[in-house]
């Protein structure tokens, strides 16, 4: 099952700057289906109201941290790996640069070196991913406050629902850079929950949307959406508590999100596995 | 001058050690003094201001043995920059003790466990010098239950307690405070490392227990006994500040509120119920007799259906602290619409910067805003704030001087309207979550960013500083930031001219921490007269050596220079730990193995 690349705030893909060049061929495999929404990323089309703001509130993603900064590391400074630049999906990106209208991170030009000085001995960090510790700079008190929110009242899906709140579920998309979270109790049918799913991804379809205040053409744009996601059959599936990926939409709502930790916009043919439905066939469920 | 919040210092504090480091140098006066010294003593204990209780130490010796005699109350910013000792011989007559331990950075777990602070030796030498001890407000400390016990045991009068983000002790240790403090007022416990054994503390406050006035146990988990803390309450009449635990469950805090309504600053429990009737029917009345209340805090657990329930005070809120409750942007936005008197608020990124939005268009008094990650460890995280929730604050906020953001894109023009839009920042810490990140549009660093905030704002006390950010960020601090006092660094810098430009261009610095930096010994020794002007230094994970080290402590022998080690400790010759601090204690006697004084 491919993971989502996952991209840092300049759009490099996550691999410490070492290992990118042995990864550049899983890249270019990556690139075929990247190249979809890269022509796409070229129209000057606008997004939904509303959609864009969420874009850009999600665009940047937390790039990697730094490997070797934890706390007690032996070496000296001058020891540690800093070059954060690398190859990623350059090529691809770099044409798109002057069509862009907004901010989404993910079609940023990747650079291959930083500007200014701080690429030689600077505080450039390298790009693995491992956590820190003490950063950031939160205390015990309220990290073990959230953690507790988290499995107390579902924030991630491993709880149990009864003591309300907020029920987040990741979703990821086959070919998207990047996961997003939703709230699954604010949808009361499958119905709300793909419509929101295609409003949520569509920019990964459609292109890049805009930025902050400027409307789209919703009707035409949304008509866009759902023959995209249902021509190039895009298929919605979840993970259930036992681990079990199934095609949303065979258990009543209620059991459904009991049971829900984690969703996944499969691309039509991976999920040959699991039996054959369509997003109508979701959507005349309710 | 009244303030309308009665917990907020009055007067910035000063460390006693300027003070009582000049009494070194005071000579002999003529006595040209007119008054008698029962007359000075009794115009200066109108002096609050710790500040100024210094100037007037130093004008002569009479002033200094009258500002002695009349002082009452004591602050130590660093515990080890003077002995209990030394403080009991200066001032005889003190009822009330501030006492800070522990660098900062040990609340983000970068100093060991058993690291030093203990409250104990300070509390022995009270209990002789002091037995009329009132107050005693500790920070960073490490606190027994012995100690706990020795304090209630010893202390006839004592009436206040206030442990903020102190370790070592457990419930048993509040069992003692609550049975043998006859006369207490306050008991706020904050954030501690404590060992929870249970509630049956609160059980202990005896029946003649009516004077308290703040109790502050939201930072407990185990659940109380509510029968006591409903009867604690109810013969409490001037109870002001109440902050519960999680545990107390909203009809209980109903009938709590029932019993004082003269209560000021309200922490609730759990904000939500399964009801069979809406909530808002079933509580809609709860608030409605508490007309002194200015603060909020707690709503745990809170959604929609249940915030209404608090819309009745919101009109005179000036402070409320949402950073526990997972609110999103259209909650946030009808609750903030009642809420036009806020001076203060605390929220969780969750509202996104659509609630930021709100927070700029309904807080037009806002002074003061932080905002706290709800998922900070989680790196495939997108939700949050950015930059253009920060913005829309400030176009809103004019009056803005306090700030701490969490949030994971930034650019460097966004601070810099920031800066234009708020000129009054007192503190300002951005922590970009990702460290080393730059400006997410330019790729350039985050230098011209905190150029701007230094540059603009003249009145910047505290800075801590994040994301890329090169030797210019340091440039502009040094030649800029002429007030600032405290500053916070990590993952930052190019070289040692970064840590030397702050050293050499702020006149004001009393604290800097830094950690995970590029500055090694020419950095470290550049501030060789500095250090003794300030309170202290931190360095960790930089590139300083055990040589440089030595040769500070050398130098200057009034500086304990400490070093600590690795648990994993091979390479003696780095220093990865490095804290130094002036003192007339000289060195600590109580240092762990781990902890070198050079």
């Amino acid at each position: 099952m491919s993971v989502p690349l996952e991209h840092d705030y300049i759009g490099l893909s996550d691999a410490s700057s070492l290992e990118r060049s042995s990864e550049s061929s899983n890249i270019s495999s990556d690139n075929a289906s990247n190249n979809v929404f890269n022509i796409k990323a070229t129209e000057l089309s606008l997004g939904l109201p509303g959609f864009a703001k969420n874009s850009e509130e999600n665009a940047a993603k937390s790039g990697p941290a730094i490997k070797n900064y934890m706390s007690g590391a032996k070496r000296g400074f001058s020891d540690v790996n800093f070059s954060g630049s690398g190859k990623g999906i350059n090529g691809v990106f770099e044409k798109n640069q002057t069509q862009q209208l907004v901010s989404s991170s993910y079609v940023k030009p990747v650079e291959e070196e930083k500007k200014g000085p701080v690429s030689e001995n600077g505080s450039v960090p390298p790009s693995a991913k491992v956590q820190v510790v003490g950063w950031p700079p939160i205390r015990s008190f309220r990290k073990n406050t959230m953690a507790t929110n988290l499995s107390k009242s579902g924030y991630v899906a491993e709880a149990n629902l009864g003591s309300g709140g907020c029920l987040y579920v990741k979703v990821s998309m086959d070919g998207a850079p990047y996961l997003r979270k939703i709230d699954l109790k604010i949808y009361h049918n499958y119905a709300e929950l793909s419509k929101a799913l295609e409003k949520m991804f569509s920019c990964f379809t459609l292109g890049q949307c805009t930025s902050n205040g400027i409307k789209g053409r919703e009707g035409l744009t949304e008509s866009n959406l759902k023959d995209l996601l249902h021509g190039s059959e895009c298929v919605l599936t979840y993970e259930d508590k036992d681990g079990d990926w199934m095609l949303v939409g065979d258990v009543p709502w209620e059991m459904f999100i009991d049971s829900c930790k984690r969703l996944r916009i499969m691309k039509g043919s991976e999920a040959i596995g699991l039996a054959p439905r369509s997003m109508d066939k979701c959507k005349k469920r309710n | 001058m009244p303030t309308m919040d009665p917990n907020r210092k009055k007067s910035k504090p000063v460390d006693l050690v300027d003070s009582v480091d000049s009494r070194v140098e005071l000579t002999e006066s003529t006595r040209s003094c007119p008054f008698p010294d029962e007359v000075l003593e009794r115009v200066l204990s109108l002096i609050d201001s710790h500040k100024d209780r210094s100037s007037v130490s130093l004008v002569c010796k009479d002033w200094y043995n009258a500002e002695r005699w009349s002082r009452r109350h004591v602050f130590i910013g660093n515990c080890y920059s003077v002995s209990p000792e030394i403080v009991a011989a200066r001032f005889p007559r003190i009822r009330s003790v501030t006492l800070k331990g522990k660098p900062r950075f040990s609340d983000f777990n970068l100093v060991p466990e058993d690291w030093g602070a203990d409250v104990h030796p300070w509390l022995s030498v009270f209990s002789s010098a002091y037995p009329f001890l009132e107050e005693l407000r500790l920070k960073r400390m490490a606190v027994s239950d012995e100690s706990l016990e020795f304090l209630a045991t010893s202390f006839h009068g004592f009436k206040a307690l206030s442990l903020l983000s102190c370790d070592g002790f457990s419930t048993d240790g509040l069992k003692a405070i609550a049975s043998h403090c006859k006369n207490l007022t306050e008991l706020d416990i904050q954030e501690n490392g404590i060992d929870d054994l249970g509630g049956h503390w609160l059980s202990c406050f005896p029946e003649s227990q009516t004077s308290l006035e703040v109790l502050n146990f939201a930072s407990l988990n185990s659940e109380v006994s509510f029968d006591a803390l409903e009867k604690l309450v109810s013969r409490c009449k001037s109870l002001r500040v109440l902050k519960l635990n999680r545990n107390i469950s909203l009809d209980q805090l109903q009938k709590l509120l029932l019993h004082c309504p003269q209560l000021m600053e309200l922490g609730t429990g759990t904000f939500m119920q399964e009801l069979i009737s809406g909530p808002v029917t079933e509580f809609k009345n709860m608030f409605s007799n508490c007309r002194k209340l200015v603060t909020v805090s707690g709503l745990w657990d809170a959604t929609p259906l249940y915030l209404p329930v608090i819309y009745p005070v919101c009109a005179s809120l000036t402070f409320l602290n949402l950073s526990y409750a997972t609110l999103q942007s259209s909650e946030l936005a009808n609750l903030l619409f009642h809420c036009r008197s806020l001076r203060r608020l605390w929220l969780l990124d969750t509202v996104g910067d659509k609630g930021l939005e709100a927070v700029g268009s309904c807080c037009p008094l806002l002074e003061e805003l932080r905002v706290f990650p709800a998922d900070p460890f989680d790196q495939e995280i997108f939700l949050g704030v950015t930059e253009s929730g920060f913005v829309s604050v400030s176009r809103g906020c004019p009056k803005l001087r306090h700030v701490l953001y969490f949030c994971r894109q930034m650019t460097n023009a966004a601070v810099a309207t920031i800066a234009r839009n708020c000129p009054d920042f007192t503190h300002f810490r951005l922590c970009i979550m990702n460290p080393g990140q730059p400006d997410y549009l330019t790729k350039e660093p985050m230098d011209e960013a905190f150029g701007a905030i230094v540059k603009t704002c003249t009145k910047l006390q505290r800075l801590a500083v994040s994301g890329l950010l090169t030797d210019r960020t340091f440039e502009y601090i040094g030649q800029h930031a002429k007030n600032m006092e405290t500053l916070s660094v990590a993952f930052a810098g190019n070289s040692d001219l970064g840590m030397e430009c702050v050293l050499k261009g702020c006149p004001k610095l009393r604290k800097l921490e830094i950690r995970d930096c590029p500055f090694g010994n020419a950095a470290l020794l550049s501030g060789l007269t500095k250090y003794e002007s300030m309170r202290s230094l931190w360095m960790s994970a930089c590139n300083v050596t055990m040589n440089a080290c030595r040769m500070l402590a050398k130098e200057k022998p009034r500086l304990n220079v400490e070093v600590m080690r690795d648990e994993e400790g091979s390479d003696d010759s780095q220093a990865h730990k490095v804290y130094v601090y002036r003192s007339v204690a000289g060195p600590r006697r109580d240092a762990p193995p781990f902890v070198l004084t050079l």
